[in-house]
Protein backbone atom coordinates (compact mmCIF):
# COMPACT_ATOMS: atom_id res chain seq x y z
CA UNK A 1 0.00 0.00 0.00
CA UNK A 2 1.01 3.64 -0.80
CA UNK A 3 2.15 5.54 2.46
CA UNK A 4 0.87 8.35 1.32
CA UNK A 5 -3.03 7.31 1.65
CA UNK A 6 -2.23 5.91 5.47
CA UNK A 7 -2.02 9.77 6.35
CA UNK A 8 -4.83 11.91 6.72
CA UNK A 9 -3.93 15.30 4.70
CA UNK A 10 -5.30 18.64 6.34
CA UNK A 11 -8.83 19.33 5.08
CA UNK A 12 -7.39 22.26 3.22
CA UNK A 13 -5.58 20.19 0.86
CA UNK A 14 -8.44 17.83 0.49
CA UNK A 15 -10.45 20.63 -0.62
CA UNK A 16 -7.87 21.71 -3.27
CA UNK A 17 -7.72 18.71 -4.31
CA UNK A 18 -11.67 18.63 -5.37
CA UNK A 19 -11.24 21.43 -7.17
CA UNK A 20 -8.92 19.82 -9.43
CA UNK A 21 -11.22 17.05 -9.88
CA UNK A 22 -13.80 18.83 -10.69
CA UNK A 23 -11.67 20.58 -13.56
CA UNK A 24 -10.65 17.18 -14.88
CA UNK A 25 -14.18 15.81 -14.51
CA UNK A 26 -15.29 18.79 -16.93
CA UNK A 27 -12.30 18.25 -19.09
CA UNK A 28 -13.14 14.64 -19.70
CA UNK A 29 -16.78 15.18 -20.70
CA UNK A 30 -15.93 17.82 -22.84
CA UNK A 31 -13.50 16.01 -24.31
CA UNK A 32 -15.70 13.12 -24.74
CA UNK A 33 -18.13 14.95 -26.01
CA UNK A 34 -20.78 13.35 -23.79
CA UNK A 35 -21.09 12.28 -20.46
CA UNK A 36 -22.82 13.20 -17.02
CA UNK A 37 -21.47 16.32 -15.50
CA UNK A 38 -24.24 17.39 -12.52
CA UNK A 39 -23.77 14.01 -10.91
CA UNK A 40 -20.49 13.84 -10.97
CA UNK A 41 -19.82 17.32 -9.36
CA UNK A 42 -22.43 16.78 -7.21
CA UNK A 43 -20.05 13.20 -5.62
CA UNK A 44 -16.98 14.88 -6.08
CA UNK A 45 -16.44 15.91 -2.57
CA UNK A 46 -17.38 12.75 -1.08
CA UNK A 47 -15.38 10.44 -3.71
CA UNK A 48 -11.80 12.52 -2.85
CA UNK A 49 -12.42 11.90 0.87
CA UNK A 50 -13.15 8.30 0.11
CA UNK A 51 -9.99 7.89 -2.01
CA UNK A 52 -7.52 10.70 -0.61
CA UNK A 53 -8.36 10.87 2.72
CA UNK A 54 -6.79 8.09 3.72
CA UNK A 55 -9.62 6.13 4.42
CA UNK A 56 -9.56 3.56 2.40
CA UNK A 57 -7.18 0.77 1.79
CA UNK A 58 -6.08 -0.12 -1.66
CA UNK A 59 -3.37 -0.92 -3.82
CA UNK A 60 -3.32 0.58 -7.08
CA UNK A 61 -0.41 -2.16 -8.21
CA UNK A 62 -2.64 -4.75 -6.86
CA UNK A 63 -5.69 -3.87 -7.48
CA UNK A 64 -7.67 -7.32 -6.68
CA UNK A 65 -5.63 -7.74 -3.31
CA UNK A 66 -8.50 -9.69 -1.26
CA UNK A 67 -7.73 -7.64 1.95
CA UNK A 68 -8.58 -4.31 0.19
CA UNK A 69 -11.49 -2.05 0.89
CA UNK A 70 -13.71 -1.77 -1.48
CA UNK A 71 -15.25 1.38 -3.41
CA UNK A 72 -18.78 0.90 -5.17
CA UNK A 73 -19.90 3.72 -7.39
CA UNK A 74 -23.70 2.52 -7.87
CA UNK A 75 -24.84 5.73 -9.65
CA UNK A 76 -22.42 4.31 -12.43
CA UNK A 77 -23.31 7.36 -14.43
CA UNK A 78 -21.05 10.01 -13.19
CA UNK A 79 -18.02 7.00 -14.17
CA UNK A 80 -16.11 10.32 -15.18
CA UNK A 81 -15.42 11.51 -11.45
CA UNK A 82 -14.69 7.73 -10.59
CA UNK A 83 -12.38 7.03 -13.76
CA UNK A 84 -10.50 10.19 -12.74
CA UNK A 85 -10.27 9.65 -8.76
CA UNK A 86 -8.83 6.01 -10.20
CA UNK A 87 -6.26 7.83 -12.06
CA UNK A 88 -4.79 10.57 -9.56
CA UNK A 89 -4.76 6.99 -7.25
CA UNK A 90 -2.87 5.50 -9.86
CA UNK A 91 -5.05 2.04 -11.04
CA UNK A 92 -3.93 3.49 -14.43
CA UNK A 93 -2.30 6.49 -16.17
CA UNK A 94 -3.90 10.01 -16.71
CA UNK A 95 -3.27 9.84 -19.83
CA UNK A 96 -6.09 7.27 -20.73
CA UNK A 97 -8.63 9.26 -19.04
CA UNK A 98 -8.26 10.94 -23.43
CA UNK A 99 -10.02 7.77 -23.98
CA UNK A 100 -13.18 8.26 -21.84
CA UNK A 101 -16.56 7.05 -24.26
CA UNK A 102 -13.90 6.23 -26.90
CA UNK A 103 -13.95 3.11 -28.66
CA UNK A 104 -10.92 0.70 -28.41
CA UNK A 105 -10.53 2.31 -24.89
CA UNK A 106 -7.14 0.44 -23.68
CA UNK A 107 -8.71 0.96 -19.92
CA UNK A 108 -12.37 -0.05 -21.53
CA UNK A 109 -13.25 3.79 -19.69
CA UNK A 110 -17.00 2.93 -20.80
CA UNK A 111 -20.20 5.59 -20.42
CA UNK A 112 -20.48 3.20 -17.59
CA UNK A 113 -17.59 1.41 -15.52
CA UNK A 114 -16.63 -2.53 -15.67
CA UNK A 115 -14.31 -4.34 -14.12
CA UNK A 116 -12.03 -4.26 -17.36
CA UNK A 117 -10.51 -0.96 -15.58
CA UNK A 118 -7.69 -1.40 -12.90
CA UNK A 119 -9.53 -0.90 -9.77
CA UNK A 120 -13.62 -1.30 -10.43
CA UNK A 121 -15.31 -3.86 -8.71
CA UNK A 122 -18.66 -4.46 -10.88
CA UNK A 123 -20.23 -3.01 -13.69
CA UNK A 124 -22.86 -0.53 -13.37
CA UNK A 125 -25.26 1.11 -15.56
CA UNK A 126 -28.34 0.24 -14.54
CA UNK A 127 -29.22 1.66 -11.61
CA UNK A 128 -30.30 0.32 -8.04
CA UNK A 129 -28.06 -2.89 -8.08
CA UNK A 130 -24.64 -1.66 -6.33
CA UNK A 131 -26.12 -1.81 -3.13
CA UNK A 132 -26.94 -5.89 -3.07
CA UNK A 133 -23.33 -5.72 -4.85
CA UNK A 134 -21.87 -4.01 -2.34
CA UNK A 135 -23.76 -6.22 0.80
CA UNK A 136 -22.21 -9.06 -1.13
CA UNK A 137 -19.09 -8.07 -0.87
CA UNK A 138 -19.29 -7.43 2.92
CA UNK A 139 -20.53 -11.29 3.26
CA UNK A 140 -18.11 -12.51 1.58
CA UNK A 141 -15.00 -10.82 3.30
CA UNK A 142 -16.37 -11.19 6.56
CA UNK A 143 -16.60 -15.12 5.94
CA UNK A 144 -13.08 -15.12 4.96
CA UNK A 145 -12.48 -12.85 8.57
CA UNK A 146 -10.90 -9.88 6.70
CA UNK A 147 -13.78 -7.72 7.34
CA UNK A 148 -12.70 -5.15 5.06
CA UNK A 149 -14.45 -2.13 4.72
CA UNK A 150 -17.35 -1.48 1.72
CA UNK A 151 -18.16 1.88 0.47
CA UNK A 152 -21.03 2.52 -1.92
CA UNK A 153 -22.09 5.42 -3.53
CA UNK A 154 -25.74 6.12 -4.31
CA UNK A 155 -27.72 8.69 -6.22
CA UNK A 156 -30.75 9.74 -4.47
CA UNK A 157 -32.68 9.25 -7.95
CA UNK A 158 -31.42 5.76 -7.65
CA UNK A 159 -33.53 5.44 -4.24
CA UNK A 160 -36.88 5.01 -5.79
CA UNK A 161 -35.90 1.43 -7.17
CA UNK A 162 -37.63 -1.05 -4.96
CA UNK A 163 -34.23 -3.47 -4.71
CA UNK A 164 -32.16 -0.57 -2.55
CA UNK A 165 -34.67 -1.41 0.20
CA UNK A 166 -34.50 -5.29 -0.45
CA UNK A 167 -30.90 -4.65 -0.07
CA UNK A 168 -31.91 -2.46 3.13
CA UNK A 169 -33.76 -5.24 4.50
CA UNK A 170 -31.02 -7.62 3.71
CA UNK A 171 -27.60 -5.64 5.35
CA UNK A 172 -29.48 -4.75 8.76
CA UNK A 173 -31.06 -8.46 8.53
CA UNK A 174 -27.25 -9.79 8.60
CA UNK A 175 -25.92 -6.86 10.52
CA UNK A 176 -23.33 -6.17 7.74
CA UNK A 177 -21.60 -4.02 9.87
CA UNK A 178 -18.65 -2.94 7.58
CA UNK A 179 -20.98 -1.89 5.07
CA UNK A 180 -21.63 1.95 4.33
CA UNK A 181 -23.32 3.53 1.86
CA UNK A 182 -23.41 7.17 0.92
CA UNK A 183 -26.31 8.71 -0.54
CA UNK A 184 -25.48 11.62 -3.47
CA UNK A 185 -28.57 13.83 -2.47
CA UNK A 186 -28.48 16.31 -5.16
CA UNK A 187 -32.14 16.93 -5.26
CA UNK A 188 -32.03 16.13 -9.08
CA UNK A 189 -32.75 13.22 -11.60
CA UNK A 190 -32.70 13.61 -15.26
CA UNK A 191 -36.20 15.05 -16.53
CA UNK A 192 -37.16 16.69 -12.69
CA UNK A 193 -36.43 17.66 -9.25
CA UNK A 194 -36.44 14.57 -7.47
CA UNK A 195 -39.24 16.15 -4.73
CA UNK A 196 -41.88 16.34 -7.61
CA UNK A 197 -40.57 12.89 -9.86
CA UNK A 198 -41.04 10.65 -6.08
CA UNK A 199 -40.45 12.21 -3.12
CA UNK A 200 -37.43 10.32 -1.14
CA UNK A 201 -38.80 12.51 2.70
CA UNK A 202 -38.67 11.45 5.33
CA UNK A 203 -35.33 9.68 4.25
CA UNK A 204 -33.53 9.18 7.66
CA UNK A 205 -36.94 7.78 9.06
CA UNK A 206 -36.70 5.50 6.59
CA UNK A 207 -33.19 3.92 6.55
CA UNK A 208 -33.67 4.02 10.20
CA UNK A 209 -36.99 2.02 9.77
CA UNK A 210 -34.98 -0.37 8.08
CA UNK A 211 -32.48 -0.92 10.75
CA UNK A 212 -29.16 1.65 9.38
CA UNK A 213 -27.31 3.77 11.43
CA UNK A 214 -28.04 6.87 9.95
CA UNK A 215 -26.08 10.03 9.63
CA UNK A 216 -27.12 13.06 7.86
CA UNK A 217 -24.06 15.78 6.44
CA UNK A 218 -23.63 18.41 4.43
CA UNK A 219 -22.11 16.40 1.41
CA UNK A 220 -19.49 19.88 0.58
CA UNK A 221 -18.14 20.05 4.01
CA UNK A 222 -15.24 18.55 3.83
CA UNK A 223 -14.88 18.19 7.61
CA UNK A 224 -17.98 16.93 7.97
CA UNK A 225 -17.60 14.32 5.89
CA UNK A 226 -14.05 12.57 7.01
CA UNK A 227 -15.60 12.73 10.38
CA UNK A 228 -18.22 11.14 9.92
CA UNK A 229 -16.53 8.69 7.58
CA UNK A 230 -14.20 7.91 9.78
CA UNK A 231 -16.98 7.12 12.94
CA UNK A 232 -15.64 3.37 14.17
CA UNK A 233 -18.22 0.69 13.11
CA UNK A 234 -21.31 0.28 14.71
CA UNK A 235 -22.30 -2.56 16.55
CA UNK A 236 -24.67 -4.26 14.85
CA UNK A 237 -25.89 -1.85 12.13
CA UNK A 238 -24.79 -1.15 8.55
CA UNK A 239 -24.42 2.71 8.28
CA UNK A 240 -25.46 4.97 5.80
CA UNK A 241 -24.34 8.48 5.38
CA UNK A 242 -27.25 10.79 3.69
CA UNK A 243 -25.27 13.39 2.18
CA UNK A 244 -27.01 16.68 0.88
CA UNK A 245 -25.21 17.82 -2.16
CA UNK A 246 -25.89 19.90 -4.78
CA UNK A 247 -26.09 18.77 -8.14
CA UNK A 248 -23.41 20.00 -10.55
CA UNK A 249 -22.26 21.90 -7.22
CA UNK A 250 -19.24 24.68 -8.03
CA UNK A 251 -20.54 25.83 -11.46
CA UNK A 252 -23.00 28.11 -11.15
CA UNK A 253 -24.55 27.43 -14.04
CA UNK A 254 -25.13 23.88 -13.49
CA UNK A 255 -26.33 23.92 -9.91
CA UNK A 256 -29.38 22.16 -9.24
CA UNK A 257 -30.10 22.06 -13.25
CA UNK A 258 -31.42 19.02 -14.54
CA UNK A 259 -30.20 20.38 -17.80
CA UNK A 260 -26.79 19.68 -16.65
CA UNK A 261 -27.56 15.72 -16.18
CA UNK A 262 -26.34 14.27 -18.89
CA UNK A 263 -24.59 16.68 -21.38
CA UNK A 264 -21.13 17.42 -22.08
CA UNK A 265 -20.48 21.59 -22.01
CA UNK A 266 -19.65 23.29 -24.99
CA UNK A 267 -15.90 25.16 -25.55
CA UNK A 268 -17.34 28.04 -24.19
CA UNK A 269 -19.11 26.38 -21.40
CA UNK A 270 -16.16 24.75 -20.41
CA UNK A 271 -13.94 27.48 -20.15
CA UNK A 272 -17.04 29.36 -17.99
CA UNK A 273 -16.69 26.84 -15.80
CA UNK A 274 -12.99 26.50 -15.38
CA UNK A 275 -13.18 30.00 -14.54
CA UNK A 276 -15.33 29.20 -11.53
CA UNK A 277 -12.93 26.72 -10.58
CA UNK A 278 -9.85 28.37 -10.94
CA UNK B 1 -30.14 -45.89 -10.57
CA UNK B 2 -31.65 -43.46 -8.55
CA UNK B 3 -35.40 -42.14 -9.36
CA UNK B 4 -35.97 -38.48 -7.40
CA UNK B 5 -36.09 -35.12 -8.83
CA UNK B 6 -33.61 -32.91 -10.45
CA UNK B 7 -33.62 -30.47 -7.47
CA UNK B 8 -33.07 -33.02 -5.31
CA UNK B 9 -29.72 -34.12 -7.08
CA UNK B 10 -29.14 -30.86 -6.77
CA UNK B 11 -29.62 -30.40 -3.27
CA UNK B 12 -27.61 -33.06 -2.69
CA UNK B 13 -24.89 -32.24 -4.40
CA UNK B 14 -24.98 -28.48 -2.84
CA UNK B 15 -24.02 -30.95 0.57
CA UNK B 16 -21.71 -32.52 -0.83
CA UNK B 17 -20.10 -28.91 -2.05
CA UNK B 18 -20.15 -27.84 1.71
CA UNK B 19 -16.75 -29.29 2.33
CA UNK B 20 -15.45 -26.57 -0.38
CA UNK B 21 -15.46 -23.19 2.22
CA UNK B 22 -15.60 -21.23 -1.38
CA UNK B 23 -19.41 -22.63 -1.98
CA UNK B 24 -21.96 -20.13 -0.98
CA UNK B 25 -25.45 -20.68 -1.33
CA UNK B 26 -28.79 -18.21 -1.60
CA UNK B 27 -32.04 -18.40 -1.71
CA UNK B 28 -35.40 -16.63 -2.22
CA UNK B 29 -37.56 -17.77 0.87
CA UNK B 30 -38.26 -20.79 -0.61
CA UNK B 31 -35.24 -23.64 0.33
CA UNK B 32 -37.72 -26.56 1.48
CA UNK B 33 -38.93 -26.45 -1.95
CA UNK B 34 -35.71 -25.68 -3.56
CA UNK B 35 -33.80 -27.98 -1.55
CA UNK B 36 -31.26 -25.72 -0.23
CA UNK B 37 -32.68 -26.20 2.97
CA UNK B 38 -30.09 -29.16 3.73
CA UNK B 39 -27.06 -27.28 2.87
CA UNK B 40 -28.39 -24.07 4.79
CA UNK B 41 -28.64 -26.69 8.03
CA UNK B 42 -25.04 -27.65 7.54
CA UNK B 43 -23.43 -24.87 6.63
CA UNK B 44 -25.49 -22.03 8.22
CA UNK B 45 -22.61 -19.20 7.60
CA UNK B 46 -22.41 -19.90 3.84
CA UNK B 47 -25.94 -20.04 3.63
CA UNK B 48 -27.97 -16.98 3.09
CA UNK B 49 -31.67 -16.41 2.86
CA UNK B 50 -32.01 -13.23 1.30
CA UNK B 51 -36.24 -13.93 1.24
CA UNK B 52 -38.38 -12.86 -1.27
CA UNK B 53 -36.43 -10.03 -3.02
CA UNK B 54 -34.83 -11.71 -6.04
CA UNK B 55 -32.98 -9.32 -7.29
CA UNK B 56 -31.05 -8.61 -4.23
CA UNK B 57 -30.20 -11.89 -4.17
CA UNK B 58 -28.80 -12.02 -7.51
CA UNK B 59 -26.98 -9.06 -7.39
CA UNK B 60 -25.73 -10.04 -3.58
CA UNK B 61 -24.25 -13.63 -5.26
CA UNK B 62 -22.37 -11.10 -7.36
CA UNK B 63 -20.99 -9.67 -4.84
CA UNK B 64 -20.00 -12.62 -3.07
CA UNK B 65 -18.31 -13.87 -6.27
CA UNK B 66 -15.94 -11.10 -6.56
CA UNK B 67 -14.30 -12.01 -2.85
CA UNK B 68 -13.90 -15.27 -4.39
CA UNK B 69 -16.75 -17.54 -3.49
CA UNK B 70 -18.60 -19.76 -5.92
CA UNK B 71 -22.42 -18.26 -5.05
CA UNK B 72 -25.59 -20.77 -6.08
CA UNK B 73 -28.18 -18.20 -6.43
CA UNK B 74 -31.45 -20.43 -5.73
CA UNK B 75 -35.00 -19.99 -6.48
CA UNK B 76 -37.99 -21.11 -8.60
CA UNK B 77 -37.30 -20.41 -12.27
CA UNK B 78 -40.25 -18.20 -13.17
CA UNK B 79 -39.01 -15.52 -10.22
CA UNK B 80 -34.87 -16.37 -10.84
CA UNK B 81 -35.68 -15.19 -14.42
CA UNK B 82 -38.24 -13.63 -14.05
CA UNK B 83 -37.85 -11.17 -11.63
CA UNK B 84 -33.91 -10.54 -11.95
CA UNK B 85 -32.77 -10.69 -15.83
CA UNK B 86 -31.54 -7.34 -15.29
CA UNK B 87 -29.39 -7.87 -12.56
CA UNK B 88 -28.25 -11.18 -14.76
CA UNK B 89 -27.25 -9.31 -17.26
CA UNK B 90 -25.60 -6.40 -15.69
CA UNK B 91 -23.85 -7.84 -12.08
CA UNK B 92 -23.75 -11.60 -13.45
CA UNK B 93 -23.29 -11.73 -17.10
CA UNK B 94 -21.72 -8.51 -18.26
CA UNK B 95 -19.39 -8.49 -14.89
CA UNK B 96 -18.89 -11.78 -15.78
CA UNK B 97 -19.01 -12.88 -11.83
CA UNK B 98 -18.52 -16.21 -11.11
CA UNK B 99 -22.56 -16.93 -10.05
CA UNK B 100 -24.70 -20.10 -10.54
CA UNK B 101 -28.04 -18.93 -11.19
CA UNK B 102 -30.51 -22.39 -10.47
CA UNK B 103 -33.55 -22.50 -11.39
CA UNK B 104 -36.22 -24.92 -9.93
CA UNK B 105 -39.55 -26.05 -10.93
CA UNK B 106 -39.05 -25.03 -14.44
CA UNK B 107 -41.80 -25.76 -17.49
CA UNK B 108 -45.19 -26.66 -17.71
CA UNK B 109 -44.23 -29.58 -15.32
CA UNK B 110 -44.72 -27.81 -11.99
CA UNK B 111 -48.69 -28.24 -13.09
CA UNK B 112 -51.26 -26.61 -10.47
CA UNK B 113 -49.59 -24.12 -9.37
CA UNK B 114 -50.80 -22.30 -12.44
CA UNK B 115 -49.48 -20.69 -15.83
CA UNK B 116 -47.71 -17.55 -13.30
CA UNK B 117 -45.52 -20.61 -12.19
CA UNK B 118 -44.43 -22.49 -14.98
CA UNK B 119 -41.71 -20.93 -16.20
CA UNK B 120 -41.45 -21.43 -20.05
CA UNK B 121 -39.46 -18.97 -21.52
CA UNK B 122 -36.17 -18.80 -19.39
CA UNK B 123 -34.01 -20.96 -21.85
CA UNK B 124 -34.76 -18.44 -24.82
CA UNK B 125 -33.66 -15.47 -21.81
CA UNK B 126 -30.53 -16.89 -20.86
CA UNK B 127 -29.70 -18.48 -24.19
CA UNK B 128 -29.59 -15.07 -25.30
CA UNK B 129 -26.95 -13.83 -22.78
CA UNK B 130 -23.61 -13.52 -23.34
CA UNK B 131 -21.02 -15.40 -21.28
CA UNK B 132 -23.83 -17.53 -19.80
CA UNK B 133 -23.91 -21.13 -19.67
CA UNK B 134 -26.83 -23.10 -19.72
CA UNK B 135 -27.55 -26.77 -18.05
CA UNK B 136 -30.99 -29.04 -18.11
CA UNK B 137 -30.06 -32.25 -16.15
CA UNK B 138 -32.23 -35.39 -16.88
CA UNK B 139 -32.25 -36.49 -14.04
CA UNK B 140 -31.17 -37.09 -10.35
CA UNK B 141 -27.32 -38.36 -10.98
CA UNK B 142 -26.95 -36.16 -13.70
CA UNK B 143 -28.26 -33.10 -12.08
CA UNK B 144 -26.00 -34.13 -8.95
CA UNK B 145 -23.22 -34.18 -11.16
CA UNK B 146 -23.88 -31.10 -13.29
CA UNK B 147 -23.86 -29.38 -9.96
CA UNK B 148 -20.49 -30.47 -9.10
CA UNK B 149 -18.92 -29.70 -12.63
CA UNK B 150 -20.61 -26.12 -12.06
CA UNK B 151 -17.39 -25.69 -9.40
CA UNK B 152 -15.09 -26.53 -11.72
CA UNK B 153 -16.45 -24.43 -14.71
CA UNK B 154 -15.68 -20.53 -13.87
CA UNK B 155 -18.04 -18.22 -15.21
CA UNK B 156 -22.15 -17.00 -15.11
CA UNK B 157 -23.83 -20.06 -15.06
CA UNK B 158 -28.22 -21.30 -15.54
CA UNK B 159 -29.03 -24.66 -14.33
CA UNK B 160 -32.39 -25.15 -15.42
CA UNK B 161 -34.08 -27.61 -12.83
CA UNK B 162 -37.57 -29.49 -12.44
CA UNK B 163 -39.95 -30.00 -9.84
CA UNK B 164 -41.15 -34.15 -10.50
CA UNK B 165 -39.95 -37.21 -9.39
CA UNK B 166 -38.25 -38.79 -12.49
CA UNK B 167 -37.13 -42.37 -13.02
CA UNK B 168 -33.11 -42.52 -12.92
CA UNK B 169 -31.06 -42.61 -16.26
CA UNK B 170 -27.62 -42.39 -14.86
CA UNK B 171 -25.74 -44.27 -12.61
CA UNK B 172 -22.74 -43.20 -10.62
CA UNK B 173 -20.55 -44.95 -13.32
CA UNK B 174 -22.00 -41.72 -15.59
CA UNK B 175 -19.30 -39.68 -16.25
CA UNK B 176 -21.02 -35.84 -16.95
CA UNK B 177 -19.17 -33.51 -18.94
CA UNK B 178 -20.15 -29.71 -19.58
CA UNK B 179 -20.58 -29.60 -23.48
CA UNK B 180 -21.10 -33.37 -24.15
CA UNK B 181 -24.28 -34.41 -25.20
CA UNK B 182 -25.30 -37.85 -24.41
CA UNK B 183 -26.92 -41.41 -26.50
CA UNK B 184 -29.33 -42.86 -24.79
CA UNK B 185 -30.92 -45.12 -27.14
CA UNK B 186 -28.95 -46.02 -30.51
CA UNK B 187 -31.20 -46.55 -33.02
CA UNK B 188 -31.40 -45.76 -36.99
CA UNK B 189 -34.50 -43.53 -38.26
CA UNK B 190 -34.73 -40.55 -36.51
CA UNK B 191 -32.20 -38.96 -33.75
CA UNK B 192 -34.90 -37.33 -31.02
CA UNK B 193 -32.52 -34.71 -29.24
CA UNK B 194 -34.45 -33.93 -26.13
CA UNK B 195 -33.57 -32.23 -23.08
CA UNK B 196 -34.91 -32.21 -19.36
CA UNK B 197 -38.05 -33.97 -18.34
CA UNK B 198 -38.76 -34.51 -22.03
CA UNK B 199 -36.07 -36.78 -22.15
CA UNK B 200 -38.48 -39.09 -20.18
CA UNK B 201 -41.45 -38.52 -22.21
CA UNK B 202 -38.96 -39.30 -25.44
CA UNK B 203 -37.69 -42.70 -23.69
CA UNK B 204 -41.45 -44.12 -22.82
CA UNK B 205 -42.35 -42.83 -27.21
CA UNK B 206 -39.49 -44.83 -28.50
CA UNK B 207 -41.02 -47.91 -26.24
CA UNK B 208 -43.99 -47.36 -28.34
CA UNK B 209 -42.78 -46.82 -31.69
CA UNK B 210 -40.63 -49.42 -31.38
CA UNK B 211 -43.98 -51.79 -31.69
CA UNK B 212 -44.34 -50.13 -34.83
CA UNK B 213 -40.77 -51.06 -36.35
CA UNK B 214 -39.81 -47.56 -35.77
CA UNK B 215 -35.85 -47.18 -34.86
CA UNK B 216 -35.01 -43.66 -33.07
CA UNK B 217 -32.01 -42.45 -31.52
CA UNK B 218 -32.70 -40.56 -28.41
CA UNK B 219 -29.59 -37.73 -27.46
CA UNK B 220 -29.83 -35.92 -24.09
CA UNK B 221 -28.86 -32.39 -24.58
CA UNK B 222 -28.21 -31.18 -21.03
CA UNK B 223 -25.79 -28.45 -22.01
CA UNK B 224 -27.92 -26.47 -24.02
CA UNK B 225 -25.26 -23.55 -23.95
CA UNK B 226 -23.06 -23.77 -25.75
CA UNK B 227 -24.06 -26.81 -27.90
CA UNK B 228 -22.35 -30.02 -29.10
CA UNK B 229 -22.78 -28.70 -32.55
CA UNK B 230 -20.59 -31.17 -34.45
CA UNK B 231 -22.04 -34.11 -32.89
CA UNK B 232 -25.57 -32.22 -33.69
CA UNK B 233 -24.94 -31.85 -36.70
CA UNK B 234 -23.36 -35.47 -37.44
CA UNK B 235 -26.10 -37.18 -36.15
CA UNK B 236 -28.37 -35.18 -37.64
CA UNK B 237 -26.79 -35.79 -41.17
CA UNK B 238 -26.62 -39.64 -40.29
CA UNK B 239 -30.03 -40.07 -39.05
CA UNK B 240 -31.81 -37.92 -42.12
CA UNK B 241 -34.62 -36.36 -39.98
CA UNK B 242 -34.47 -34.88 -36.54
CA UNK B 243 -36.88 -34.09 -33.54
CA UNK B 244 -36.18 -31.70 -30.56
CA UNK B 245 -38.26 -31.93 -27.05
CA UNK B 246 -38.29 -29.52 -24.54
CA UNK B 247 -40.75 -28.57 -21.50
CA UNK B 248 -40.40 -24.88 -22.90
CA UNK B 249 -42.06 -22.68 -25.44
CA UNK B 250 -41.18 -23.70 -29.05
CA UNK B 251 -39.18 -20.05 -29.33
CA UNK B 252 -36.08 -19.67 -28.01
CA UNK B 253 -35.00 -22.87 -26.38
CA UNK B 254 -33.28 -26.28 -27.53
CA UNK B 255 -35.27 -26.85 -30.77
CA UNK B 256 -34.10 -23.13 -31.78
CA UNK B 257 -30.55 -24.09 -30.67
CA UNK B 258 -30.44 -26.99 -33.02
CA UNK B 259 -32.01 -25.42 -35.49
CA UNK B 260 -29.41 -22.99 -35.74
CA UNK B 261 -26.33 -25.32 -35.49
CA UNK B 262 -27.68 -27.27 -38.48
CA UNK B 263 -28.31 -24.19 -40.38
CA UNK B 264 -25.06 -23.45 -38.98
CA UNK B 265 -23.43 -26.47 -40.42
CA UNK B 266 -25.28 -26.35 -43.79
CA UNK B 267 -27.41 -29.71 -43.01
CA UNK B 268 -30.36 -29.80 -44.26
CA UNK B 269 -32.91 -32.37 -43.12
CA UNK B 270 -36.65 -32.66 -41.85
CA UNK B 271 -36.87 -31.29 -38.55
CA UNK B 272 -39.61 -30.94 -35.84
CA UNK B 273 -40.14 -29.16 -32.54
CA UNK B 274 -41.87 -30.99 -29.94
CA UNK B 275 -42.42 -28.13 -27.37
CA UNK B 276 -45.10 -25.68 -25.80
CA UNK B 277 -47.03 -24.17 -29.00
CA UNK B 278 -46.71 -20.28 -27.74
CA UNK B 279 -49.51 -20.41 -25.62
CA UNK B 280 -50.03 -20.48 -21.58
CA UNK B 281 -51.24 -23.46 -20.32
CA UNK B 282 -53.91 -23.89 -17.31
CA UNK B 283 -53.87 -25.47 -14.02
CA UNK B 284 -54.08 -29.34 -13.98
CA UNK B 285 -51.20 -32.37 -13.09
CA UNK B 286 -47.97 -32.67 -15.15
CA UNK B 287 -49.27 -35.27 -17.41
CA UNK B 288 -52.68 -33.67 -18.20
CA UNK B 289 -51.12 -30.61 -18.78
CA UNK B 290 -48.98 -32.70 -21.04
CA UNK B 291 -51.49 -34.50 -23.17
CA UNK B 292 -53.91 -31.25 -22.91
CA UNK B 293 -50.86 -28.92 -24.22
CA UNK B 294 -48.25 -31.32 -26.65
CA UNK B 295 -45.43 -32.65 -24.46
CA UNK B 296 -46.41 -36.28 -23.70
CA UNK B 297 -45.04 -39.30 -24.99
CA UNK B 298 -47.69 -39.85 -27.47
CA UNK B 299 -47.21 -36.20 -29.50
CA UNK B 300 -43.28 -37.20 -29.39
CA UNK B 301 -44.63 -40.00 -30.91
CA UNK B 302 -46.91 -38.86 -33.28
CA UNK B 303 -44.34 -36.25 -33.95
CA UNK B 304 -41.35 -38.63 -34.94
CA UNK B 305 -44.01 -40.41 -37.38
CA UNK B 306 -44.59 -36.14 -39.13
CA UNK B 307 -40.99 -36.46 -39.90
CA UNK B 308 -40.16 -39.38 -41.15
CA UNK B 309 -43.09 -38.88 -43.34
CA UNK B 310 -40.88 -36.03 -44.27
CA UNK B 311 -38.23 -37.58 -45.04
CA UNK B 312 -39.54 -40.27 -47.32
CA UNK B 313 -40.53 -37.28 -49.77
Amino acid sequence: MDSTQTATPEIAELEKLAKEIRRQCLNVIHRAGSGHPGGSLSATDLVTALFFGGLMKYDPKNPKDPDRDRFLLSKGHASALYYVALARAGFFPEKDLETYRRINSPRFLSGHAHPKTPGVEIASGSLGQGLSVAHGIALGTRLDKRNCKVFVILGDGELQEGQIWEAAMSASKFKSTHLTAIVDYNKVCQDSITKDLKDLEPLEDKWRAFGWDTHRINGHNMKEIMQTLKLPAHAEKPRVIIADTIKGKGVSFMEGQTAWHGVAPSDEDLEKALKELA
Amino acid sequence: MKDGATRDGYGEALLELGANPDVVVLDSGVSDSSRTQKFGKAFPDRFFNMGIAEADMVCTAAGLATTGKIPFATTFACFLLGRSMDQILVSVAYSNTNVKLAGTHAGMAVGEDGPSAQMIVDLAYTRAIPNMLVLQPADWEEARQATIALTKHTGPAYLRLGRPKVKGLYDSSYKFEIGKASTLEQGKDVVIFATGILVQESLKAIEELKKENISPTLINISTIKPLDVDFIASQAQKHGAVITAEDHNQFGGLGDAVADALMQKGVLVPMKKVAVRDQFAETGTAAELFEKYGLSANHVARTVKEVLQQKKK
